[in-house]
């Protein structure tokens, strides 16, 4: 039953701190409980957070994917370029090519047994330099054919953004195919242990390539959205998401390590990070370099309490 | 044999490392519904044997027939489908998943082509009963201790559907009780039918539960027998490919010394705990080890005695009581403290806590003694090079080169560059924790007698062994431990198999050394 407190307060304690920081929010600032604002922090949110869940899946097989700010900006450039042959062309085309290079990161970590890191870092300077070099360092404007993106990245259902619902669906589908599928199940062994899972008779192989494919689709999917929602795509969009993403799966209590963790921790975790970023930005007085020494300290002590509440659920 | 068709047959299995001949035409033939035991020291093929039937290696000639059907296995996954499991000794399960999990992970139960929870758990609860195995489907499989993980790789097994399960080493974490459990659990599978590959280093075990005994000896085979009516002393002898007549009186090396003189109790002790305690397992525990003497410290799992060891070594803080090393009190607070003052280690888990598998013989053999070796920062390679050439010659350790990998070693000869290790510090006091456990008996009989040459040249050694053959014939005194107290401390006469076994069942007192040592056992 302990066991199971702490468990649960593990995986919520992201939660507690998301609730905490609204409740500070809502009582400090005039602004801050207004549906254009909370509206706002998941729009600016949506994106990184369809990053953060491809980099959820990832990092529970216990790998990283550190080229996904590169393939967001790749997949908004080929959104941008092919947007004259139409809105879905170019959905279609962005998502696939981010998610083609993303399997090719899933092939080399697999199949030629190169670390993840050094995959995806290789992978993130040169998807980076690709999208430079094919714009010569500009931004492609929309094409005026591509009405459909514009509604992808402004338009809204019943007073919910576009953005946000896929978000939000994303997320639904991502739990469930966690949770509910032999994929998902798979995902979380080969993170505990991947030898235990080969003699098993798990493909570990084949589920390792699919994560870093589905990493680089979510990455298209937000590339195509930040690109619809500037009306360009810019190859030096989404530098650093890599970080950010990463920061927002730990924070919400997925393991590095792998095989514990979820999509709805992840989530929370992108919540709470754009919540306190929210609340930084009505504060007014904080300067961008002290917000940035606060995020680092806060993640920091996010990582050292899930560190102790972990060893204290190991030893029971 | 009339018993009808074998279940599994495997004939004229050969392997081959590079130029090595790892198995040479070896035939193993399993029945249904029967225990049988893989014996071999070290090297005789056995862990082969068991990959090349389990789907790990392929072989490169021979033939293998499951109910009269030739088949080959490729992979862990093709045995498993067709019914050949293996629980290894490192278990491999998803510590952070349950147990119906880890049970039907790759077979989950689906409805719609989603994960049926609910029937998963309710499929494991009765296959865990079926079992006789009182245990949790939801319990994360990490908070379980190994015994039990163990139950959940074999609940894994039986539940493909095994109908040759192969054991490696099963016992060797497992406290008495559990191995109770353990074999319960094969007896019911036996009854099931299912054939059981045994492999375990203890006879008693053997005894206990196999039916016949296949014994391999460099790669090949040597004998197939049932295991009743083969005296231990000829088991071993086919183990070792010796006659009987040649084997010294004793299983162990330490036999021939059976009459070592106890210290004179007049010199003082060179280590004196008095009532040590601390921590949840050590209370109170009191012994005395003198220059010259060979120590046995016994007590059944759980009664102290690694938690004495490190207590005097630092490993682990002493709360209570004293130390000391020559008189002077030591109460060391790290290892540091402990070896300054001339004590050495060897643990008895040689994977976690002794060798660095990625490092070389010469590096592992001098890293404790680095600081004697190093002149403004730097290691002298000429008198590392000198002391390495040294102890690899007197302690016999067999390697191709000192750059070898240590992991590639045996179990017995990374043992001797653990002790090498420590050797080269010159320890007054070497303290040895299972110095033999897990190692073969042609290397376990050369540890003993290096054990014993260490103390005739004047160390004093504290012995902790599971073993009570090698406590017997090897220790000037046992001290007893039981419930982390030490009970009883027998020399001379009183130190036989018996006494030592009732001391630690019923406890008794160092002050009243009158225990009769053949005292039933209850």
């Amino acid at each position: 039953m302990g066991a199971r407190a702490v468990s649960l307060l593990q995986r919520s304690g992201a939660l507690v701190a998301l609730v905490a920081a609204i409740v500070v929010g809502a009582m400090r600032y005039y602004d801050f409980l207004t549906a254009e604002n909370l509206l706002n922090v998941l729009r600016q949110n949506s994106m990184l957070g369809l990053v953060a869940l491809g980099m959820t899946f990832v990092i529970l097989t216990g790998g990283i994917d550190l080229s996904v700010g590169s393939l967001v900006a790749v997949a908004g450039v080929v959104a941008a370029r092919l947007s004259p042959a139409g809105s879905l062309v170019a959905l279609v085309c962005g998502i696939a090519a981010a998610a083609l290079l993303g399997l090719v990161n899933g092939v080399l970590i697999s199949k030629v047994r190169i670390q993840p890191f050094i995959v995806t870092l290789a992978m993130m300077i040169a998807a980076r330099g690709a999208a430079l070099a094919a714009t010569s360092e500009q931004s492609v404007s929309l094409g005026a054919a591509a009405s459909g993106l514009a509604w992808l990245g402004r338009g809204d259902v019943g007073g919910l953004p576009v953005p946000v619902l896929l978000l939000l669906l994303a997320y639904l589908v991502g739990w469930v195919a966690l949770r509910y599928t032999r994929f998902g199940r798979y995902v979380f062994a080969i993170g505990d242990s991947e030898e235990a899972a080969r003699l098993m008779g798990l493909p570990a192989d084949r589920i390792v390539m699919a994560t870093y494919a589905l990493s680089g689709a979510l990455a298209g999917l937000a590339g195509v959205i930040l690109t619809a929602r500037l009306g360009a795509g810019q190859p030096v969009a989404a530098t650093g998401w890599e970080l950010d993403a990463i920061a927002a799966v730990v924070v919400g209590g997925t393991l590095l390590s792998g095989g514990q963790g979820g999509a709805g921790s992840t989530l929370i975790g992108v919540l709470l990070l754009g919540v306190i970023f929210n609340l930084f930005n009505l504060e007014g007085t904080i300067t961008p370099w002290w917000q940035w020494v606060m995020r680092g300290a806060f993640l920091l002590v996010v990582v050292v309490v899930q560190g102790r509440l972990q060893r204290r659920e190991a030893h029971g | 044999m009339t018993a009808g068709a074998p279940l599994l047959r495997m004939e004229g299995i050969t392997k081959r490392f590079g130029s090595a001949t790892a198995l040479d035409a070896v035939d193993l033939v399993l029945q249904r519904g029967e225990v049988h035991a893989l014996v071999g020291e070290n090297g005789a093929g056995k862990s082969t044997l068991v990959k090349i039937l389990t789907g790990a290696y392929r072989r490169d000639t021979g033939t293998v027939e499951l109910e009269g059907q030739p088949v080959s296995f490729d992979t862990p996954a093709e045995a498993q489908a067709a019914g050949v499991c293996a629980v290894h000794q490192e278990i491999h399960l998803l510590t952070h998943r349950t147990v119906a999990e880890n049970i039907y992970l790759g077979r989950e139960p689906r409805r719609w082509g989603f994960v049926d929870w609910r029937r998963m758990n309710a499929d494991a609860a009765a296959l865990l009963l079926d079992l006789g195995l009182d245990m949790q489907p939801d319990a994360v499989v990490g908070s379980l201790n190994t015994a039990r993980q163990q139950m959940v790789a074999i609940a894994r097994g039986v539940s493909l559907g095994a109908r040759v399960l192969v054991l490696d080493e099963p016992t060797s974490s497992l406290s008495p009780r559990e191995v109770s459990i353990l074999y319960a659990l094969v007896a019911r599978l036996k009854a099931q039918g299912t054939a059981i590959v045994y492999i375990s280093h203890r006879f008693d075990e053997l005894y206990a539960i196999c039916d016949r005994v296949t014994v391999l000896r460099d790669g090949r085979l040597v004998e197939t027998r049932p295991l009743a009516g083969l005296e231990r002393l000829d088991l071993v002898c086919l183990m070792l490919g010796k006659r009987r007549d040649e084997l010294r009186h004793g299983t162990t090396a330490f036999a021939e010394h059976q009459a070592r003189t106890a210290g004179e109790p007049t010199t003082a002790p060179l280590l004196e705990t008095e009532h040590v305690g601390g921590g949840s397992r050590l209370r109170d525990v009191s012994l005395q080890v003198r220059r010259g003497e060979i120590v046995g410290l016994a007590g059944l799992l759980g009664s102290g005695r690694t938690e004495t060891a490190r207590a005097v070594f630092g490993a682990d803080p002493c709360a209570r009581g004293k130390v000391s090393i020559q008189g002077k009190r030591l109460d060391a607070r790290s290892p540091d403290d402990a070896i300054r003052a001339g004590i050495g280690f060897v643990s008895e888990d040689r994977k976690a806590e002794g060798i660095i598998p990625e490092l070389s013989i010469r590096e592992n053999l001098t890293l404790a003694a680095l600081p004697l070796l190093t002149r403004y920062g730097v290691v002298s390679r000429r008198r590392q090079r000198e002391m390495v050439d040294r102890f690899m010659e007197r302690l016999g350790i067999k390697a191709s080169s000192a750059d070898q990998r240590i992991r590639e070693l045996s179990g017995g000869n990374q043992q001797k560059v653990l002790l090498a290790r420590w050797l080269c510090t010159s320890p007054r006091l070497l303290i040895l924790d299972e110095p033999t456990r897990g190692i073969d008996i042609g290397a376990k009989g050369e540890i003993q007698g290096l054990v014993n040459e260490l103390a005739t040249d004047g160390m004093a050694v504290l012995m902790i062994s599971s073993e009570l053959e090698e406590l017997v014939e090897g220790s000037t005194r046992v001290v007893v431990l039981r419930d982390g107290e030490s009970v009883a401390e027998l020399s001379g006469d009183q130190l036989s198999q018996q006494a030592i076994i009732h001391a630690m069942a019923e406890g008794g007192s160092t002050s009243s050394p009158g225990i009769a040592p053949d005292h039933p056992v209850h």
